[in-house]
């Protein structure tokens, strides 16, 4: 149990670079613009003003800054940029069958969108 | 022959796969505790995806601005983001606060620890106890699993007049129904894992007060269970965008 307790002591102080303070902060000021800025859009410029209207352009913009926070989040508060490459590559590369999972629902959403209200029997009440 | 080569096969081997050492230099809890959070995300992954094929396999969908459109204590209707916005930075203060738990654990600074991990146990508890206010909220418009507030009438008028409220566009209590149950039970599932880490939270702080860390030598758990509180907010970053944004 020491011997573990070493080494796992000397792996902390390895991984200690990298998120100071400061660094803490601005990440969390980045977090706070990014959502801030989700924020503007859905409430001021879609919900308020009708600038943008509810649709594929909004979301996408979503969608990029969720991905944006999302990045930020893992590689800095969850430490994974610092980490040995191979692992990175390990723990992402595996999203891989997500991107394909959303293509697929994507495209089977669609066919049924389209096609399911043909059936005479669609019970949508 | 003072000196002797050593063929190939004797060398001693020292790449990261040679053994004796963890090829990432990662202690081994900490690998699995990623791992864990992969198969996570994809179960996460899994719930929002059927979420979205469902809402766009539908013609019509509950408009977010609708249902959620209120903010407890202050306004009964017209905010709608507020109160999930206020929950959001709840959750990531939370996040910054346990960051800065684990840089205090690199410094070995118990006090500061056992500070920012009381902080980050309080943003939770406070995170949960908004989500039980939106789901009482819910509750009692008549949303639960399996009921919309339509569910038992069997009038058609009194069906549309019932969902009405929700819908921006036509009405559909398939839609409603489906939209009830997907965010009972994603919300839910993204609870218990908020109230779980709440716990894990707890045990790691009362460790911390007890010198545990200080007789290993080393704050190390208080990252991995750091790890698994990122990635609760991370999922709650998903959750917002697809059930109030998007």
């Amino acid at each position: 149990m020491a011997h573990h307790d070493h080494i796992a002591a000397h792996d902390a102080q390895e991984h200690g670079e990298g998120m100071d303070k400061k660094r803490i902060w601005s990440v969390f000021f980045v977090l706070l613009a990014l959502t801030a800025l989700e924020f503007l859009i859905a409430l001021g410029f879609v919900h308020h003003w009708g600038i943008l209207q509810k649709g594929a352009l909004v979301n996408t913009i979503y969608i990029a800054l969720t991905l944006l926070k999302a990045y930020y989040i893992v590689a800095f508060f969850m430490h994974l940029k610092f980490e040995k490459s191979s692992f990175i590559v390990i723990c992402s590369i595996v999203f891989i069958f997500i991107v394909y999972f959303i293509t697929l629902l994507l495209i089977e959403g669609g066919y049924l969108l389209h096609h399911l209200h043909e059936h005479p029997l669609y019970p949508n009440k | 022959m003072s000196t002797t080569t050593v063929s190939h096969l004797d060398k001693v081997k020292d790449g990261p796969w040679s053994g004796g050492k963890s090829p990432w230099n990662l202690e081994y809890g900490k690998i699995m505790m990623w791992f864990f959070l992969v198969s996570d995300a994809f179960t996460f992954s899994a719930f929002l995806i059927y979420y979205g094929a469902q809402k766009f396999a539908q013609p019509t969908w509950i408009d977010a601005d609708k249902i959620f459109q209120s903010v407890p204590g202050i306004a009964d209707s017209g905010q709608p983001l507020v109160f999930v916005g206020i929950m959001t930075f709840i959750l990531i203060m939370s996040s910054v606060t346990m960051v800065l738990a684990v840089e205090a654990g690199h410094r070995n600074s118990k006090q500061e620890v056992v500070k920012w991990m009381l902080w980050t146990i309080l943003g939770g508890l406070c995170f949960i106890g908004c989500q039980a206010i939106e789901w009482s909220h819910l509750h009692h418009q008549g949303f639960w699993f399996g009921r919309n507030p339509a569910t038992g009438l069997t009038d058609p008028d009194a069906i549309a007049a019932a969902l009405q409220p929700y819908f921006t566009k036509e009405i559909s209590y398939t839609a409603a129904l489906q939209f009830s149950n997907l965010f009972f039970t994603i919300t839910g599932f993204h609870g218990l894992h908020v109230s779980i880490g709440i716990l894990l939270n707890i045990i790691v702080l009362f460790m911390t007060l007890n010198n545990t860390f200080e007789r290993r030598g080393t704050y190390l758990m208080i990252e991995k269970v750091g790890l698994y509180w990122h990635f609760v907010d991370l999922v709650w970053v998903f959750v917002f965008t697809f059930f109030y944004l998007i």
